[in-house]
């Protein structure tokens, strides 16, 4: 192999790679400090000055999951020694589990939340994007355009109407009704990016398809769906974060049976203080799948987060 | 094998009418089937709301008094609105930190973009690792750096003592009125450079390494060859990161709102937090309905504007 004239000298690539690399690690401290404070103890995370090596407690994973109180002298008797580790690590704080926390529902309500509407839009954005790409819809581009539009208003504006609208239903704090808003709101996305993977499907294999017989249904779920996957998966993904990461109708439209992980996470405070290990662990079991998912998204990221606007 | 000799037969003994509805459906038909769904949901959710916030904008509708009669006032909510001097205040909290964000993201993000476009080992790893935070829900983040913002115990402010020699209990970056309109753009640019970058780098990866080539066969210099074929090759892609990041950051809401909750005062107060206590705390509907349409109509303007100018660049 040769070195072309345009490629970058040896000393220039190694300092591009250690500013890069400098970034990186100034810009991933933040994320490493939480899941860090997660398995800090109360104390050590509000040390100064600030504790990079400290004893491993998982005091923050225990409290985010359940509820306690300060036990009395009576209270310890009645409950007799600890059985398990966890209620061992309450004790030592001088504190009793009174029963478990709601954190477990709230990311519980994230993940059916999450998937119904992933799922849901997945199958109807299919569905629009097919037909966008290969047949001839009258208003075509502005239907698309409308699609797109529906994503410039900021969320509170909408969300005044939608709050009427879902009491009016009796959808309000309901997952029904939290599954067909991000629904909705992830449709625009869905049905742009999937178009695109679909335009890149030569139309000569439907066509083939349906001179063997096929019809459009048949030659739509077994020439299409299969060949258009990794782009449908990858898509499904990007609805399944948004759902996931979503706040501002969170909070409005649930406070209770449906609410999710977001708008509860900041709430969880502990006795006496903020207990910043409890928000730090729930902060962490909901971010790192996110993280997993990005790994797995690499190749997409771009097209998924310009709307398909850039392609690579 | 034994399916299609039982269709062949079923269609041959079958009327030809019926037999092309097995035979499936008309195009225009199945285009239908497939687009009503979404269009009906979309209509549903998206544009009934919005045709209903038009008409309770003209109303002095509160929903927390359903049993007022509601009145038509006419334009009085949008007069009311627009010469209300808090609003302005917060419309200039936004365009703070819309511009600053914007101009530290364009910079930081095309910087980045530019040192990963040489190609150095391991490069996608490390840009991996750089989109992290951009990934993860706003509302968690925000509210985990009030932490990281905390006087003395906070990491932030352990960092920016221990380079400056200043004491960490000294200043408050969500607490003081002159530091929380930058801790919301620090934490913005941290969250929303990698978009940027992502954007950018494909922007440069687009550039055919031929024109180059062919510069330094004319003896280009580098900042010439920077200056002429880089910069305006990357200008379409850097402009639609800022479409994207300007529409985003007008409708901030989540991670500002826990981070700063819209104070100290109403430093830090953008129209989306504003607009949410007018709507859901003082509860007033026909106002807010006002104000909601109006932030719609200027987003909307201001980004027709801005793609016109977007596709001339393009067209060069």
């Amino acid at each position: 192999m040769s070195l072309s004239v345009t490629d970058p000298n040896p000393r220039t690539k190694w300092i591009a790679g250690a500013l890069v690399i400098g970034y990186a690690i100034v810009t991933i401290m933040p994320l490493l400090w939480i899941i860090a404070t997660g398995f800090k103890s109360p104390a050590d995370s509000i040390a100064y000055p600030p504790k990079v090596v400290f004893e491993p407690s998982l005091e923050g994973y225990v409290n985010l999951f359940t509820e306690r109180t300060r036990a009395t002298e009576g209270m310890l008797e009645d409950a007799g020694p600890p059985t398990t580790w966890y209620e061992r690590i309450v004790r030592d704080q001088g504190m009793v589990i009174t029963g478990p926390s709601r954190y477990g529902e709230r990311f519980l309500n994230s993940v059916i939340i999450g998937f119904g509407s992933t799922a849901l839009c997945m199958l109807l954005g299919t569905m629009a994007a097919y037909a966008f790409s290969r047949f001839r819809v009258p208003l075509k581009d502005d239907l698309l355009f409308f699609i797109l539009s529906t994503r410039m208003m900021p969320p509170i504006a909408v969300a005044i109407p939608i709050f009427l609208m879902f009491r009016g239903l009796g959808l309000n704090d309901t997952h029904l009704g939290m599954i067909l808003l991000y629904t909705a709101v992830n449709l625009s996305l869905s049905v742009w990016l999937l178009k695109g993977f679909i335009d890149e499907i030569p139309v000569e294999y439907e066509e083939a398809a349906l001179i063997d017989g096929y019809t459009r249904f048949q030659a739509f779920y077994k020439v299409v769906l299969p060949q258009a996957a990794t782009g449908i998966a990858s898509t499904a993904i990007f609805c399944l974060i948004f759902a996931w990461n979503e706040y501002a109708f969170a909070v409005l439209l649930t406070s209770g049976t449906a609410q999710t992980a977001p708008p509860f996470i900041p709430t969880i405070i502990g006795v006496g203080g903020k207990d910043w290990p409890a928000v730090a662990a729930g902060a962490t079991i909901f971010l790192v799948p996110v993280m997993v998912f990005t790994i797995l998204l690499r190749k997409h990221l771009l097209r998924g987060i310009t709307f398909g606007a850039v392609r690579k | 094998m034994d399916e299609t000799s039982h269709l062949d037969r079923a269609a041959r003994a079958t009327p030809p009418r019926i037999a092309r509805r097995i035979q499936g459906l008309s195009d225009r038909t199945i285009a239908w089937i497939f687009v009503a769904p979404s269009i009906f949901l979309l209509l549903a959710v998206n544009i009934f709301p919005l045709i209903w916030t038009i008409r309770l904008s003209f109303t002095n509708y509160r929903v927390n008094r359903p049993n007022n009669a509601v009145e038509w006032v006419g334009l009085e909510n949008y007069q009311r609105i627009l010469s209300d001097e808090d609003v302005w205040q917060t419309m200039q909290a936004t365009a703070h930190f819309l511009i600053w964000t914007i101009v530290l993201q364009v910079l930081i993000g095309f910087a980045l973009a530019y040192l990963i476009n040489k190609k150095f080992k391991g490069n996608d790893l490390w840009t991996t690792i750089i989109v992290f935070p951009m990934m993860l829900s706003p509302a968690v983040v925000g509210n985990f750096w009030t932490f990281l913002y905390q006087p003395q115990i906070g990491l932030f402010n352990y960092v920016v003592a221990f380079f400056t020699g200043a004491d960490p209990a000294s200043f408050s970056m969500i607490g003081d009125v002159n530091l929380a309109p930058w801790a919301i753009v620090i934490a913005d640019t941290w969250m929303w450079t990698p978009f940027v970058m992502l954007i950018c780098l494909a922007g440069l990866r687009s550039i055919p390494e031929s024109i180059y080539e062919a510069a330094e066969c004319d003896r280009a210099s580098k900042w010439r060859q920077f200056w002429t074929i880089t910069v305006p090759m990357v200008l379409p892609f850097l402009m639609l990161a800022v479409l994207f990041r300007g529409i985003e950051n007008f409708k901030m809401f989540d991670m500002v709102v826990q981070l700063t909750g819209g104070g100290p005062g109403n430093t830090t107060t953008l129209t989306s937090i504003d607009l949410k206590r007018e709507a859901f705390e003082r509860w007033r509907t026909g106002y807010s309905s006002a104000y909601a349409v109006i932030l719609f109509v200027t987003v909307f303007g201001l980004a027709s504007i801005y793609v016109k100018a977007l596709n001339k660049v393009k067209e060069r």
